[in-house]
């Protein structure tokens, strides 16, 4: 397909690594994280590791919606999902994710319950227009990318009067999440690097890293491969405040191998500089504005939430959204009364160090030997951004790297 | 989640919604997110949704620079 091919060129691959190997300081170990789990699969997928130095280490990151989704808002959706006359629909990854107990909606939907899989939050809709004596629920999740789409079927729901549609909102914000990862590092900022031009000044140190997450130890970043997509909507200004505040260079990468490769080098040779830019290697579909049109959109129809618990992260201040109170109507929280649960993790499961980049998925007890993706016990395994479903599929020899 | 496909848009339909060619299949889409798309621009694709028009100007320098790079280390 056209630009996708072109962007896959082994050819380039190789030049493209060899420019990497030049310019990588033997003397140096490079700790670069991409943020995003489909980096995390283009990586392995396409064998990134052998083909870079053992001194430039990538770390995944907790760029996974399906995998940050905390236990207990699974088990809000399968409450949602066995309640009379509801049809629960959401992508299809959500499906297969173990709440407590290791129950799924699948399993839900085994039992009776009517849970369906859809490719687009507009065949949501279309369930709630054929189905008008139904309950129909969009579980939304997922990060900036895909929350305009939400937003926007919000406001048709309301367009074509529809009394029976909700929406059970769970879409996270980006740059918040790289926040709480760095103040995890408790780092000290290094005032010597130079900021980019039209970067705005630091904004100070980072606050103390909250307790229980600190606890189970912290990994040193010197930089970030940054999300393709996400940055369509938010554009690559959203990310100057945290890369300035930590003094990380982030560069951010479309998702085809080489785009992963010619971003990695685009940060060594910023730490190299010792330059502290957010640059964009992904200039065919990112701007520094982003998607205003988006942006307005999710802005008229959703809020901040004071606070949302991510899996690995714990609670974060102000990193996810909610429905604003104008179309409270089509709010599945305020609609249906959801038990409060506290979400049962499996005891033995990773995911949350995995998560963190504190842990491999090779790591985990767990991992290949009674989870699989068959068998999912934890939720990197699930979904195909998951680090452990992507070192599963695409060899455990890229585990190490 | 956030995965998307590139897309060429092969008919601008009604109601902000427009048919693509992704990869042989034919699709329809909405494109209530873009500003302005005409036939034939490459956007990507994501849940069913434009989320951008692709820049295919921007596409074709960073495979030069690619080009450029192979041909530099060729000759060094």
């Amino acid at each position: 397909m056209k630009y996708i091919e072109e962007f896959r060129n082994a050819d380039y691959a190789k030049t493209l690594a060899k420019a990497i190997a030049q310019q990588a300081h033997p003397g140096k170990h490079y700790r670069l994280m991409e943020f995003c789990g489909g980096h995390t699969h283009t990586i392995h997928r396409y064998g990134l590791p052998s083909l870079l130095p053992g001194n430039v280490e990538m770390i995944h990151g907790p760029g996974c919606p399906v995998c940050v989704l905390p236990i207990a808002r699974i088990d809000k959706a399968i409450a949602l999902a066995t309640m009379p006359d509801v049809i629960l629909c959401s992508y299809g990854d959500m499906l297969r994710v173990p709440g407590s107990g290791q129950q799924s909606l699948l399993q839900a939907k085994a039992r009776g319950a009517d849970v369906r899989m859809v490719y687009s939050v507009d065949d949501a809709l279309t369930i709630a227009e054929q189905n008008p004596n139904k309950e129909v629920v969009f579980f939304a999740i997922g990060f900036e990318t895909t929350t305009p789409p939400t937003a926007y079927v919000i406001k048709q729901a309301e367009k074509l009067h529809l009394t029976n549609f909700s929406v059970f909102c769970n879409h996270v914000l980006t740059p918040v999440a790289m926040d709480s990862l760095l103040q995890m590092q408790n780092v000290t900022t290094h005032p010597s690097s130079r900021a980019c031009e039209g970067s705005p000044k630091r904004s100070g140190d980072p606050s103390q890293a909250r307790d229980d997450v600190r606890e189970a130890g912290s990994v040193n970043l010197d930089g970030f491969v940054g999300p393709a997509h996400v940055s369509i909507v938010i554009g690559s200004q959203a990310y100057e405040t945290v890369s300035q505040k930590y003094n990380k260079p982030i560069v951010i990468a479309g998702f085809e191998p080489l785009d992963v490769l010619h971003s990695i080098l685009m940060l060594i040779e910023q730490i190299n500089d010792n330059r502290c830019c957010v640059e964009i290697q992904y200039t065919r579909a990112v701007t520094r504005e982003g998607n205003l049109r988006s942006q307005m959109l999710m802005a008229e129809v959703l809020e901040l939430r004071s606070s949302f618990e991510w899996r690995g992260l714990g609670f974060i201040p102000h990193s996810a959204l909610q429905i604003k109170s104008a179309f409270a109507n089509f709010d599945a929280e305020k609609r249906f009364n959801l038990p409060e649960t506290a979400g049962v993790e499996h005891k033995q499961c990773d995911c949350g160090a995995i998560l963190r980049g504190q842990k491999k998925p090779s790591d985990c007890k767990l991992f290949a030997k009674v989870c699989t993706p068959e068998n999912p016990l934890g939720s990197c395994m699930v979904s195909s951004e998951g680090a452990c479903a992507a070192v599963y599929a695409y060899g455990r020899a890229g585990a190490h790297a | 989640m956030c995965l998307a496909m590139p897309a060429q848009i092969t008919k601008l339909l009604e109601s902000e919604r427009a048919l693509v060619n992704l990869g042989g299949i034919q699709k329809e889409i909405s494109t209530a997110l873009l500003e302005h798309v005409t036939e034939g621009d490459y956007v990507i694709l994501h849940v069913g949704y434009a989320l951008t028009r692709l820049d295919e100007q921007e596409a074709q320098k960073t495979l030069g620079l690619f080009a450029e790079m192979m041909q530099g280390a060729a000759t060094t």
